[in-house]
């Protein structure tokens, strides 16, 4: 059994190339506990694939050790792993009926037929495709053979289940669907996922904790609502959610509070997350849903002019894009409660925050 | 490759689609290349284009009757004059392919001997067709090669594997082969058809050969042989005389014939049925196979003239002063002591029958 | 709601089926212009010609043709005894009319496949038919002995019938004669049907061995990056781009008993200078340079297979719990089948056909059946029996064809 202390999954210090020239891993370090629905979440080229891989077993770290329950699995080949794996094309055995796909990781482990049959049976019955047991992948839909993919992965009983963007064939509304169908699974059998995308609301929606993986580095590692309320660099804050920038230089730094002039001269207070000191670029990070619109100065608010460029009706909120310290791409999403609706293409207003709000980061060019 | 007889079914469907797009001469040659065209494209070719002033295409090609058929058949021929062996000239005189040719109105020997005299013997039984040459099947070694025997002198010696063991290349056709076998055998080449004839001489010359029937290469086109005795993949091969004679002279091999029960045969031309260029066809054969330019082209090819009268023409290589031609052709006195004449009209009634039991026995 | 159901009809009036039908008409008009010129160009080329080959294996009318009026006749001859005086009339008029237009050879070289040294009795007697006198029966009789032969007679009845079997029962090593029906050859004669199994045994083990060591390079060429494996494809495409008879020769040069092969075994001492190995002019020779030659056939049509597999379906089987070799023949093996079909059909069909190859380095066990076919075409010009040969040469690769079909399922060949 496992030591409770001891982390299920560890990277430590792993570095992977593949040309000798560059890292597409930098110094990996990840401890995931057992039973944890862990996502790595980056764009294209951060390396999360590749450290999936690696746990996986298909590369080979280059330095560092990766470790599955206590012990180092650097040179155990994949299928002595005994990790599930869900692929992003599904790689459902094309010549195998569905219980055939089933049926195969438990015949390579010379089960019996009638446990083989019992658990195919109750894997099919878990993701619901218990009528499809006898066709063959291609007489599938895209969801259905996701379904089926997630059954062999899981028919084998791993404790740790890997998936590489399992979802991204499939449209919006089945995909969402198909995120609280995997969700619910991971929590009522109490496996060990890690899963790999690029979509940060999927990852949002998933997780215990997100990686978010740029220029391989964990940029943050953190639950879904840290990420998203508290990012500690611009990176991370861009990346997850709809984000305002400002750009400015640091007046002055005290008791965590940056006072930051903007380019074009106004003055605003923010939250000292990740900045240097005085003199130092910062950017600021304002969410669009923090932001109020009105005609005055609000008590309390970090305030700024600014004029309404476009306003878009989306039912439940106006998105309005305004100039603000030179940026017209500056967004508030104003919840649609009967007082706003008066707002006017052209009209000078006031855009404000809490200071809590905006935090000053690292400058991004 | 491998759909060829199908190809040649094509070929006879649309043999006037290609000959009409193929540049017309005044007269197409066909022979079988190498050293062989060279000497009649130097004996023959050359004057007559000289004398006439009109030109001509050779062609080559590797044998056989099939291309020849197929144009006839088919209305578009595009070749006028073949040179063929004897057989494949009855054989297809038999058949309509070629024209008759009048052997009265061949040019007389420069002696006034009419052409139908001055032709060896016999050579002039197809009626469609004029001879040109003598050629001759012997087998071969090479002297270069250090070996624990004496020189082979006999037919017997090629058969004799305890005295020379080794591998032998040998034709894969039962003509000639078979005939060797039995001169080896003892049997005088006076009665060697006759007893190629019999149910027993048959089964007697095969009996000879399952003797060496483990240490023989086959080959089938002209130009394995010499390669074959270069390579020392074989120590004696069958092989004909003028591919020899070429590899001596020219290649600077020592290959050392042994005329020991030679076979001697004969290439002739003829005339495609239905040529356009009938006219030129026949002033070129009439021409070609004339006293001098039989004399003339054996300066280039170890093969003998089959004119009597051009053996006194004879010279030396036109390479080499020093080689005397006569000594290297199978019409030589001493080549001929012990010589068998192919009997074409034997084969062309008996190849069929011969040739299915030979295959047989090779597959066997 | 309307009880009947009227026919829709397009905005002219014109009911609407009859409207697509028309356009439909004209666009099917058109794809078949675009694909006539092909079709008859085939038709041509090829379906017609292999037709009449084919004819010809049971159809021969040579006799027929040039003496029309004794083929004639001798549909009453009984068979059993020497014919009487009107077929010998007969015959001499035909003779000497056959002598006269320069047919006679035809007629000779047609009864002589039938009865060896029928040319010359023929030929010799159509010299003498010229001045052929009554009672004829003597007078033929005297011309050569063999008319006297009552077996000479039933082969020449034979030859002059227009429609007969006997070419592909000689084909099967079967001889036809008149009165007894098909007979199987002496054991000694027999040679077609040990040259079809030779041809499909030699053909299989081609295959085999193609199959053997294309399938690792077509992987290789299908896994290892796009700048390496192109140039790994012109080595497996190089063959095609030298003349079969180089490819051929440089066996020979290699294989040889004096070649490089046997050079390095002596130096290296795995043999004795005395003791050389056969590698060539034997069934080992055939086999090696064929399978060199077709090689390339076998690759191209796994390579194309192989490349439509990703690799995330060996990885799956392998995270499912398979080792390398399991799922290499559980999961990637049953995929490449259709490649293995379409090759190995490719690989046998032309090995079936092969024969310069086999010619030039076969020696005598290497001869296959399609070097007999050759030879009927080009040399004995029997073309009868080689479109018998064909024929069911083709018959059998037909059947091959189906037994695969049967077995595999031919929509699992994919050529490319």
């Amino acid at each position: 059994m496992l030591d409770s202390i001891d982390p299920f999954v560890r990277f430590k210090g792993v570095q992977k190339s593949y040309d000798g020239e560059t890292l597409v891993v930098k110094d990996l370090n990840l401890d995931i506990a057992a039973g944890e629905f862990v996502t790595m979440l980056g764009p294209s080229g951060s390396g999360k694939t590749t450290c999936l891989m690696m746990l996986a077993g298909f590369e080979t770290a280059t330095h560092g050790e990766i470790q599955l329950g206590g012990r180092s699995i650097n040179n155990i080949p994949p299928h002595k792993r005994g990790i599930g794996m869900v692929f992003q094309n599904y790689a459902l055995f094309p010549h195998l009926t569905v219980v055939e796909n089933l049926a195969f990781p438990l015949k390579v482990r010379k089960m019996s037929a009638v446990e083989v049959e019992e658990k195919v049976n109750k894997a099919l019955d878990m993701v619901q495709m218990r009528a499809f047991s006898d066709r063959k992948p291609a007489q599938l839909s895209g969801g259905q053979q996701q379904r089926i993919a997630l059954a062999r992965a899981l028919v084998f009983e791993p404790d740790l289940v890997l998936m590489d963007e399992p979802l991204g064939a499939l449209d919006k509304q089945l995909r969402e669907h198909m995120q609280y169908e995997i969700k619910h699974i991971h929590e009522s059998l109490g496996v060990t996922v890690v899963y790999v995308t690029h979509d940060q609301s999927e990852a949002l929606t998933m997780s215990n904790r997100i990686a978010v993986f740029d220029d391989g580095v964990i940029q943050q590692l953190a639950d879904p609502v840290t990420l998203y309320e508290k990012p500690e660099n611009a990176f991370v804050a861009q990346f997850i959610g709809e984000n305002n920038r400002l750009m400015g230089t640091v007046k002055d730094v005290a008791k965590g509070v940056a006072t930051v002039a903007l380019d074009n001269g106004d003055i605003v207070k923010a939250l000292a997350v990740n900045v240097g000191g005085k003199g130092e670029r910062s950017l600021l990070s304002v969410r669009p849903e923090r932001c109020i619109v009105a005609s005055e100065k609000t008590q309390g608010l970090s305030a700024l002019n600014g004029r309404i460029e476009e306003l878009i009706y989306l039912g439940d909120h106006i998105r309005c894009r305004m100039n603000v310290a030179g940026d017209d791409e500056f967004i508030v999403k104003v919840p649609n409660t009967s007082g706003q609706l008066g707002l006017v293409i052209g009209a000078e207003v006031f855009v404000g925050w809490e200071t809590n709000d905006c935090r000053a980061l690292d400058y991004l060019c | 490759m491998s759909l060829n007889y199908k190809s040649i079914v094509a070929a006879a469907t649309f043999a006037g689609l290609i000959s009409g797009i193929a540049y017309a001469g005044d007269l197409t040659v066909v022979s079988w290349g190498g050293a062989y065209t060279k000497s009649q494209v130097e004996g023959y070719h050359k004057p007559w284009m000289a004398k006439t002033g009109k030109s001509i295409i050779s062609e080559d090609y590797t044998g056989g009757l099939a291309e020849i058929k197929a144009q006839v058949e088919s209305g578009n021929v595009s070749w006028d004059v073949v040179d063929l062996e004897l057989s494949d000239a009855i054989r297809g005189c038999d058949e309509g392919l070629f024209e008759v040719i009048d052997h009265s109105s061949l040019p007389p020997a420069p002696d006034g001997t009419p052409a139908t005299e001055d032709f060896i013997d016999g050579s002039l039984s197809s009626e469609c067709a004029v001879p040109n040459i003598v050629w001759s099947s012997v087998y071969v070694y090479d002297s270069s090669k250090v070996r624990n025997w004496n020189a082979p002198k006999t037919m017997a010696d090629f058969f004799n594997t305890d005295a020379f063991p080794g591998k032998r290349g040998m034709r894969k056709n039962p003509r000639v082969t078979l005939e060797f076998a039995l001169i080896a055998d003892g049997v005088p080449t006076s009665e060697v058809y006759e007893m190629l004839g019999t149910e027993e001489g048959l089964a007697r010359a095969f009996a000879k050969l399952d003797t060496i029937k483990d240490d023989v290469i086959w080959w089938e086109a002209g130009a394995q042989p010499p390669q074959l005795l270069a390579d020392g993949e074989v120590i004696f091969t069958t092989a004909w005389n003028g591919r020899v004679f070429n590899a001596v002279a020219a290649e600077d091999k020592s290959f050392e014939m042994v005329w020991d029960g030679q076979i001697y045969d004969l290439d002739l031309f003829a005339i495609v049925k239905g040529t356009k260029n009938l006219e030129n066809a026949l002033d070129f054969v009439k021409f070609a196979t004339a006293t001098e330019q039989l004399a003339a082209q054996a300066s280039w090819i170890s093969y003998g003239p089959a004119r009597k009268s051009s053996a006194p023409l004879i010279g030396t290589y036109h390479d080499n002063p020093d080689i005397q031609m006569l000594e290297h052709m199978p019409t030589s006195p001493a080549a001929l002591k012990n010589a068998l004449a192919n009997d074409f009209m034997f084969w062309a009634d008996n190849f069929d029958e011969i040739n299915e039991k030979f295959n047989a026995w090779l597959a066997g | 709601m309307p009880n009947v159901i009227e026919p829709i009809t397009a905005a002219d009036g014109t009911p609407l089926k009859k409207k697509l039908a028309r356009a439909l008409f004209r666009s099917k008009i058109r794809a078949a212009g675009l694909v006539l010129p092909l079709f008859a160009f085939i038709l041509c080329t090829f379906v017609v010609p292999i037709f009449a080959l084919m004819v010809q294996g049971v159809h021969n009318d040579t006799f027929h043709t040039y003496m029309p009026r004794t083929a004639e006749v001798l549909e009453d001859w009984d068979g059993s005894s020497l014919p009487g005086e009107l077929i010998f009339a007969t015959l001499a008029k035909e003779l000497a009319k056959t002598k006269k237009e320069r047919t006679v050879g035809k007629v000779a070289t047609r009864v002589n496949r039938q009865y060896s040294g029928a040319r010359s009795t023929f030929t010799k007697t159509a010299r003498k038919a010229v001045k052929m006198e009554a009672p004829f029966k003597n007078a033929i009789l005297k011309a050569d002995k063999k008319w006297k032969r009552v077996e000479f007679w039933q082969a020449i009845k034979l030859t002059s019938q227009t429609w007969t079997p006997a070419f592909y029962g000689a084909a099967l090593d079967y001889e036809l004669s008149l009165n007894d029906g098909f007979e199987r050859k002496a054991e000694k004669e027999r040679i077609h049907v040990k040259l079809f199994w030779r041809t499909l045994v030699i053909s299989a083990v081609v295959m085999g061995f193609c199959l053997l060591l294309g399938y690792p390079v077509a992987y290789l060429l299908a896994t290892l990056p796009l700048k390496t494996s192109n140039l790994l494809m012109i080595l497996v495409l190089l063959p095609f781009w030298t003349s079969l008879l180089v490819r051929t020769t440089a066996w020979i040069a290699i294989l040889q008993s004096q070649g490089v092969v046997n050079d390095i075994l002596v130096w290296i001492g795995v043999t004795s200078n005395d003791s050389r190995f056969s590698l060539i002019y034997n069934m080992t020779g055939t086999v090696v340079a064929m399978t060199h030659i077709l090689l390339p056939f076998m690759v191209l049509p796994l390579y194309s297979v192989m490349k439509t597999i990703p690799s995330s379906y060996v990885r799956a089987a392998r995270s499912l719990g398979a080792t390398p070799t399991w799922a290499f023949l559980k999961i990637y093996l049953p995929q490449t089948v259709p490649g293995i079909g379409a090759g190995g059909l490719l690989v046998f069909i032309l090995a079936i056909g092969y024969y310069i190859t086999p010619a030039l380095v076969g020696g005598q066990s290497g001869v296959l059946i399609s070097n007999m076919i050759a030879f009927h075409m080009k040399s004995s010009l029997n073309w009868s029996l080689a479109a018998a040969l064909g024929g069911i040469l083709l018959g059998g690769v037909l059947l091959l064809y189906w037994a695969y079909d049967r077995v595999v399922g031919i929509d699992n060949v994919k050529l490319g």
